[in-house]
């Protein structure tokens, strides 16, 4: 008898959970769909020399400025300048590491905590001068842009092989056949759950997103944790550039435009809201993968990069406004 | 009499998944007639108009308008027919002139159809305006005039469809009383046009105004309909909230401690507020009575932080303290209650253990910075316990709410935080008269607990109900301070209105 109640309970409690959580279990069947798709198409895709190195690597510095800019966009805000702050971290990182023979672990920490002041810098414009986030990121993305052309003198600093370990960072094995940069957006993205979900910040992200008046008004410092928050954006992006330079062995000035765009568009296609005040870290990374694993799909099919651009567009359309047309008919948004 | 009906609902019914929000509701009205509808807020009012207007589908009933049975399956449908709402937020554009609003979407063109012509449409405007007898520009832009202008145009632009029913939601919510004469004027000139107007307020002292009829529903259930001369807002109370509320009370003699929590001297700001002084003692009401722009609710948001101060002085139990920011005085223990709940005091789209907890999310975790949900959970029970927070759960969406207890929960939050000053401003607008009593109740009993209350009403008998005290405001200055047994609405309207010619 008990077992039988428990099993009904268990059950309810997995209806329940995927009630809940419909948005993200839909999005989670779209990758698998896709998936699948791929895998009858061609069945090398399905391979785990593809998965990992094709689409799993090429999902982690996308994902990871992912993660940072799901915290940004909970809040109401955005952060267009992420692209370029990852240009101007590897430059600067290529520069100390290369040039100046700092440490790899200095190197890694010190890329970090760049992309950090970066994102404290985007921080300190929206709520001391009060510029919109779009103008204040907009700016510093253009700066950043320019500073990594500089500080690189529009070359890009190649590691060489006297920089031991470097090249380990992201294609290393600490876990066999898994590669080290997808181990570390999978621990980026746990890190990143749980400062959303279970900690003052992330409650505050969601509390500014949900109503900034209000909020302020409550008592809560409300500027001051804009600025962390930006700041905790930048992190991610710091690790995304330390990570991108580690996996093509150069740190290149010109590259990181745009991926800005791709990064934003990960976390919609992952449910969270443009307007502020919901989303999930896991949604975020299901819509990168979603990303890559199209990218990696098409490519596979042999389609040429032009229509891989026109499929993303309409992925894009088309996972917001499923999302959209589901959250109408259960009376979440009107 | 059958050839003056204008409009007739029988037996309207309408279900929401889970929820039945009307049953069987019966409704009519006459040309030249204004016919009330009053309820308590979640009563099914907004239900019924959305119905008549197009916006939500009846499921079983019948709409006969002009006669003929009619099926309003959208708004423009409902426009196309002649039926008109004014929503209770004002939907115009701030940046376009008088004209464009009323206009807008049949704006006259030029030939080529491709350019306006403006000076057609200001024509146009000028003789609907002047039909109205309204006294407004056609060129000005909408966000320069009053709220009491800007309802006007809502007005006009209700008229020039040509309809024969037009529907007022909540029209004199933020009128003065001058303007809500004003507004009155002009329904009488469309009934003596034979239009019908649906009228919905929240201010049963109008209706004996201004309506013919009244329908009161309950539940989303038809209770009566009454001929206004025949009844009082007695009885209109009474069959709306299913038993009698007293209207015309006052404070049963609360003993006051002669401590003195809060002492406010001088405060000025650069735009309205000239040298405010007051003192608030423990487990007092301080009722703040004034007209419409007194200075109220901006000297709340300057003892509070949220706006700058030029001068003044603030003492907490004698002791001078700096309040520069709201987070400031959430550390003094000074809450405030904004008029607008949905805009400065809730996070609609969060649960109610979110809301609870906002202002002590410190207190709810620990050095790590990690979440004790629990706690959390568990007081926001005994919150919803202890004000009988009518929700299924903790975990509802506030905004599922209704205003009374959506007003409950921001209590909640402060309270949570344990602040001993509670600044409420307009704690009523907006709920219903059943609610209304329960939050008398409430703010009663924590003033008897001992938490100190600055209660910003323009409702005199709900500042003569709830205040040891009034303050009164004119023009940004406090012009007295009378007790409450020495106080009248006379009395309070005089000093609220010294400064004025």
């Amino acid at each position: 008898m008990s077992d039988t109640v428990k099993v009904a309970k268990g059950e309810n409690k997995i209806a329940a959970y995927a009630k809940r959580e419909i948005g993200r279990v839909l999005a989670l069947a779209s990758l698998v769909v896709i998936f699948v798709f791929f895998t009858i198409m061609r069945p090398v895709f399905a391979s785990w020399e593809n998965v990992s190195d094709g689409i799993l690597m090429s999902t982690v510095v996308i994902g990871l400025m992912a993660i940072g800019t799901t915290f940004v966009i909970i809040t109401g805000g955005i952060d267009l300048s992420i692209g370029t702050t990852t240009a101007l971290v590897a430059v600067i990182v290529g520069k100390l590491v290369q040039g100046l023979g700092l440490n790899v672990w200095a190197g890694i920490l010190v890329g970090i905590l760049i992309g950090g002041i970066c994102g404290v810098i985007n921080g300190l414009l929206i709520t001391i001068l009060k510029l919109p986030p779009f103008i204040a990121t907009l700016a510093t993305m253009k700066a950043a842009q320019g500073l990594a052309l500089i500080i690189s003198d529009l070359k890009p600093v190649m590691f060489t092989a006297d920089v031991k370990g470097w090249d380990a960072i992201a294609t290393g094995n600490i876990i066999p056949n898994f590669p080290n940069g997808a181990l570390i957006l999978f621990v980026g993205a746990i890190i990143g759950s749980i400062i959303l979900n279970k900690t003052v910040i992330g409650r505050y992200t969601f509390a500014i997103g949900s109503n900034q008046a209000a909020t302020q008004l409550s008592g809560v410092k409300v500027n001051a944790w804009i600025v962390a928050i930006y700041g905790l954006g930048g992190l991610y992006v710091g690790m995304a550039a330390v990570v991108l330079t580690s996996r093509l062995g150069s740190a290149r000035p010109d590259l990181g435009l745009g991926y800005e765009l791709e990064a934003i568009a990960a976390v919609i296609i992952g449910g969270t809201s443009l307007l502020g005040g919901k989303g999930t870290i896991s949604g975020t990374i299901i819509g990168a993968l979603i990303m890559s694993v199209l990218i990696n799909g098409l490519r596979i099919l042999e389609l040429q990069q032009e229509w891989q651009y026109v499929i993303t567009g309409i992925v894009i359309v088309l996972a917001v406004w499923g999302d959209n047309v589901r959250r109408r008919k259960t009376g979440e948004i009107s | 009499m059958a050839t003056t009906q204008l409009l007739s609902l029988t037996g309207v019914s309408k279900e929401f998944p889970g929820v039945k929000a009307l049953k069987n509701v019966h409704f009519d009205l006459d040309k030249g007639e204004v016919h009330a509808i009053v309820g308590e807020n979640g009563a099914g009012k907004s239900t019924l108009m959305k119905i008549l207007s197009g916006i939500y589908k009846k499921d079983t009933g019948d709409i006969v308008y002009l006669g003929k049975s009619v099926n309003v399956s959208s708004p423009l449908e409902a426009q196309k027919l002649g039926i008109s709402i004014i929503h209770q937020e004002l939907n115009l554009m701030p940046d376009l002139t008088v004209a464009e609003n009323i206009f807008i979407g049949r704006e006259d063109r030029r030939k080529g159809r491709i350019f306006l012509d403006n000076r057609k449409l200001n024509k146009a405007t000028k003789a609907l305006l002047e039909e109205l007898d309204l006294v407004l520009d056609p060129k000005q832009k909408v966000g320069e005039l009053t709220i009491a202008k800007q309802q006007m145009v809502e007005i006009a632009k209700a008229v020039s469809y040509r309809g024969e029913v037009i529907i007022m939601d909540e029209p004199t919510s933020s009128l003065t009383p001058a303007e809500t004469q004003a507004l009155f004027k002009i329904i009488r000139s469309l009934k003596a046009a034979g239009k019908g107007v649906v009228y919905i307020s929240h201010r049963l002292e109008e209706l004996s105004q201004i309506t013919d009829r009244i329908t009161v529903i309950r539940d989303g259930e038809y209770v009566k309909t009454l001929n206004t001369p025949e009844t009082s807002i007695p009885e209109v109370i009474a069959l709306m909230v299913g038993r009698k509320v007293d209207q015309d009370q006052r404070p049963t003699g609360r003993e006051l401690s002669n401590e003195v929590v809060l002492k406010v001297e001088g405060i000025s700001d650069s735009r309205l507020l000239s040298d405010v002084s007051f003192e608030l003692r423990k487990g007092e009401i301080l009722g703040f009575a004034g007209l419409m722009g007194a200075g109220r609710t901006e000297l709340a948001r300057a003892l509070i932080g949220a706006d700058p101060k030029t001068a003044g002085k603030i003492y907490l139990r004698g002791k001078e303290v700096k309040i520069k920011s709201p987070s400031d005085a959430v550390k003094s223990g000074i809450g405030y209650l904004s008029e607008d709940r949905k805009k400065y005091g809730l996070l609609l789209i969060q649960n109610l253990t979110f809301n609870t907890i906002l202002s002590s999310i410190p207190a709810f975790s620990n050095k790590f910075g990690f979440l004790k949900t629990k706690p959390a959970g568990s007081i926001t029970r005994d919150a919803i316990k202890q004000l009988s927070i009518r929700t299924p759960s903790e975990n509802q969406y506030v905004k599922n709410l209704s205003g009374g207890n959506q007003q409950k929960v921001v209590i909640s939050k402060w309270l949570t935080r344990d602040c001993d000053i509670l600044i409420f401003d307009e704690p009523t607008r907006g709920i219903d008269v059943g609610a209304k009593d329960e939050i008398y109740k409430l703010l009663t009993k924590l003033a008897s607990e001992g938490k100190s209350i600055i209660m910003i009403s323009s409702e005199l008998p709900e500042i003569l109900r709830m205040s040891d005290r009034i303050a009164v405001m004119c023009e940004g200055k406090l012009t007295g301070i009378i007790d409450n047994k020495d106080a009248n609405q006379n009395k309070i309207m005089q000093y609220a209105t010294k400064f004025r010619d």
